[in-house]
């Protein structure tokens, strides 16, 4: 595959630094978006290009109308018209249900999941013209088994699901692929704070017996976004080493 | 510009955009029943009319449009602005 464009949102650091690493293996333009935090930003821009690729980096808080749009004339400015939108940009506020305030639920909704409507339909045009394109979303085996105190991160993760699959039946005679890829139990920043106790009896339950690495969600990201996957659309991969069995 | 000028791109694009035989292609023509364009084609068209003619054409006017004539006032209309 020729090089193309790829965005991958909330690649600072975590499954998004991988994914955005993967990409620069396979000589790709590699746009890592990131909400804040610009040093990591640049590491990821760093571990793209030492892996062969083309790298920018660009702030945007992706809950953002404007802030998307944006994002999106610059990029195609600096590099070009997205052709494959890896939407992994997400973050927790858990709590119990009952006790959940109406700011943990929108803000994990907004940067989760309108984030996935929002950066999808500015890709659209492009991806429309070309009569190519992979969107590939993030999900999360807590958005299809469900898990205490993420009601909000699992009810985000799942709705990207449904949109995925309507998305991928409106698109794809236009050559645009749309799937999600749902980790399982990963090590990153995300489940550094769980403790020794909860990973080691996530640990039990989990067929291959560990946590999964970020670049064994990344290389299930890539070879969805391949020529080789043209006929995989509206599809959730899991990837929880046989955690949700 | 002309309103000639615009009917002929629009043909054009019509045809390299959507792939309808020339021949078909009539000012009256409706896009979905004459035309067999889907919904989403009709946002393709003008998504291409909106770079071609460099307008912006807002998502309110476009959902009136049903024929390939009105297609060319919205776009004459946007020109002539």
């Amino acid at each position: 595959m020729e090089p193309k464009v790829v965005l991958v949102t909330g690649a600072s650091r975590g499954i998004g630094r991988a994914i955005a690493a993967h990409f620069g293996s396979l000589g790709h333009k590699v746009v890592i978006n990131y909400a804040s935090n610009a040093e990591a930003a640049e590491e990821s821009a760093a571990a793209v290009r030492e892996a062969g690729g083309e790298a920018m980096t660009i702030s945007a808080d992706v809950g953002v109308a404007a802030a998307v749009d944006a994002m999106f004339v610059r990029i195609a400015e600096e590099m070009g018209p997205v052709a494959i939108l890896v939407n992994n940009a997400g973050i927790t506020r858990d709590d119990l249900m009952l006790r959940m305030k109406v700011e943990q639920w929108d803000d994990v909704i907004a940067t989760n999941l309108r984030s996935v409507y929002l950066c999808s339909k500015a890709a659209l045009r492009a991806m429309l013209r070309a009569k190519w394109g992979r969107i590939i979303s993030v999900g999360s085996v807590s958005g299809i088994a469900g898990n205490p105190g993420q009601a909000n991160y699992a009810a985000a993760k799942a709705g990207i699901i449904g949109f995925s699959k309507s998305l991928a039946k409106e698109v794809g005679s236009r050559g645009i692929t749309v799937n999600v890829v749902a980790p399982g139990f990963i090590e990153t920043d995300m489940t550094a704070g769980l403790g020794e106790e909860v990973t080691a009896s996530a640990a039990a339950n989990i067929a291959v017996g560990r946590l999964g690495q970020p670049d064994e969600i990344a290389s299930a990201v890539g070879y969805l976004a391949s020529e080789d996957a043209a006929y995989i659309t509206g599809q959730t991969v899991v990837v929880d080493g046989g955690l949700a069995l | 510009m002309e309103r000639s000028a615009i009917e002929l791109k629009m043909v054009d694009l019509l045809v390299e955009e959507l792939g309808i035989e020339r021949d078909k292609i009539a000012m009256t023509s409706k896009f979905e029943e004459d035309l067999e364009v889907d919904s989403l084609g009709v946002v393709e068209l003008l998504m291409a009319l909106e770079d071609n003619f460099d307008v912006n054409i807002p998502d309110e006017e476009a959902e009136t449009i049903t024929t390939v004539s009105e297609a060319v006032d919205i776009v004459e209309a946007k020109v002539n602005a």
